[in-house]
């Protein structure tokens, strides 16, 4: 006859167990894995474990030229590019004390708002694919494309441009690019409703997203968050209002910020600032002023010794050069502070006490760029 | 404003005012500039190591957010080996991941840190990339 054995019965409820997210799950948009604690379906804690994609990119700024250098910093954050590019740019330029003419200043400000423009569609559309509407993701990137068509035609590439050079640009703008640029605002502000119409508005969405990981003020400061996900906390982080670059300060435009800081706020955030970015576009765009595309620099650049650091605003937050140079045409050390790298290590503690599906709106919010994390 | 700390040096640079500190007086000058409501420098945005040869430098940059002023904290460490600084990552909680990168890149240890493991390399990796005596035949190639 058999023995029965009584198993002890345990409330798996109860009991904490690990899941790996990642390194290969999509809402992580790239390799991060998160070793996730959980109790039932609620978060405990999480560490995110980096460095899958990790190339050294300091290492190889040390040997490399700054001219050389603007082409790694594209390979950092590949939706800001020409934003990384304008800060390594500023920095060389400051230390050089070189002034670049109007004309430069005027394309690279608006080059700079198009590319944001851009890298927050593809973060609407993968946002939007995170909370399980597909849709999202079409609409996104058939808009996306209008601008890579105006970034190709200038430029000839459509994500890794290296368009700036210190002191300038590497060419002048194509013929078309004006009326490429009105036609796509023209356009954009229209599907821009649709944008609102499909997820804004969405009803399942905002059940979503309102109150969950929510992120204070202080908290914000303390961990370094900046960008649109920074300032739905209500930290007043935007580098272009705080230290204003190229025509940041002339031009007309509004930082808002959010008081909740919630996911739902840091959607919003990015939300208004495709418009902002619009405002800031149609207020140059027609005064392009004629003139050189570079001004004059030396064949070998050398910065004198010394320490020299720029901050810039990129599409997810403060972007910071910090150079130390010994009077060679090669840094003697680059590190770069980059933005996503900060606003992870706020996620382990937004998230905890979230359920596990709210996780991927969460990281969907902050908009995270692994290369930019591991560089 | 740094009266508490009597033997620290300035430097004039053209961007920051700079101040080199001794390590153990760290953690005690990071409480009071945080602190203090006439400093209230509550924003680290940028915590990097630099690798000098005869010291590796640990270099804070600090901003003010309601007084929009900012500065620079500097530490210079001379034992490579056992090197070891304060943490500050329970005044600015960013610190956590920052340092753990120095950690990893240059082997400055952090006393009292949370959680002090190597944050992109492997823990078994063999040395610290970033330091100027790093050598790797193999996946480092000299033009």
């Amino acid at each position: 006859m058999k023995e029965v054995v009584n198993l002890p019965v345990k409330n798996i409820e109860e009991e904490e167990y690990h899941i790996n997210m990642g390194p290969q799950h999509p809402s992580t948009h790239g390799v991060l894995r998160l070793v996730v604690s959980l109790q039932g379906e609620i978060v405990k804690s999480l560490k995110p474990h980096c460095g899958y994609i990790h190339r050294g990119i300091e290492k190889m700024c040390e040997k490399d030229t700054y001219p050389q250098i603007i082409h790694l910093t594209d390979r950092m954050d590949y939706l800001s590019a020409h934003i990384n590019n304008h800060a390594v740019c500023l920095l060389v330029e400051k230390a050089l004390e070189v002034d670049v003419p109007e004309r430069v200043k005027y394309i690279r400000t608006i080059i700079d708002e198009l590319n944001r423009i851009a890298s927050h569609q593809l973060w609407w559309c993968s946002f939007g694919m995170d909370m399980g509407g597909l849709t999202c993701f079409f609409y996104g990137l058939r808009d996306r494309e209008k601008i890579l068509d105006i970034f190709e035609e200038s430029f000839g590439s459509r994500l890794l441009h290296s368009y700036y050079t210190p002191g300038g640009l590497m060419m002048d703008i194509h013929p078309n690019f004006q009326k490429g640029v009105k036609a796509f605002i023209h356009y954009f502000r229209k599907k821009i409703k649709d944008y609102d119409d499909i997820l804004t508005g969405n009803i399942i969405m905002q059940e979503r997203t309102k109150g969950i990981g929510v992120l204070s003020r202080e908290d914000a400061i303390s961990y370094g968050v900046t960008g649109p996900s920074g300032r739905a906390s209500g930290f007043s982080c935007d580098v272009r209002k705080r230290h204003p670059y190229a025509l940041y300060d002339k031009v007309d435009f509004n930082e808002i910020l959010g008081t909740e800081g919630d996911t739902f706020t840091r959607y919003m955030m990015r939300m208004y600032e495709m418009r902002e970015s619009m405002n800031i576009i149609e207020q140059l765009i027609d005064n392009i002023p004629p003139g050189d595309t570079s001004a004059k620099m030396k064949a070998v650049i050398k910065l004198p010794a010394g320490e020299y650091y720029q901050r810039v605003e990129a599409a997810r937050g403060e972007l910071g050069v910090y150079v130390v140079s010994d009077g060679n045409k090669t840094p003697y050390r680059v590190k770069f502070r980059s933005p996503n790298f900060s606003n992870l290590s706020a996620l382990d503690h937004i998230s905890r006490g979230v359920k596990i599906a709210d996780l991927v709106a969460i990281g969907g919010s902050l908009d995270y760029v692994i290369p930019d994390i591991d560089r | 404003m740094l009266e508490l700390v009597p033997d620290a040096e300035f430097q004039e640079n053209k961007q920051f005012l700079t101040c080199i500190i001794p390590p153990a007086k760290l953690h005690a000058l990071a409480v009071r500039l945080a602190g203090d409501a006439d400093l209230a420098f509550d924003f680290l945005f940028c915590l990097s190591g630099v690798d000098m040869i005869q010291y590796i430098e640990v270099v804070y940059h600090l901003e003010s957010t309601a007084h929009r002023h900012q500065a620079v904290l500097k530490v210079r460490v001379f034992d490579r080996d056992h090197g070891a600084v304060d943490t500050v990552c329970d005044i600015w909680r960013t610190a956590e991941f920052h340092e753990r990168e120095i950690y990893d890149l240059l082997g400055i240890r952090f006393t009292n840190h949370p959680d002090l493991r190597r944050i992109f390399l492997e823990e078994e990796w063999i040395g610290h990339p970033l330091r100027k005596d790093y050598a790797d035949e193999i996946n480092i190639v000299e033009r």
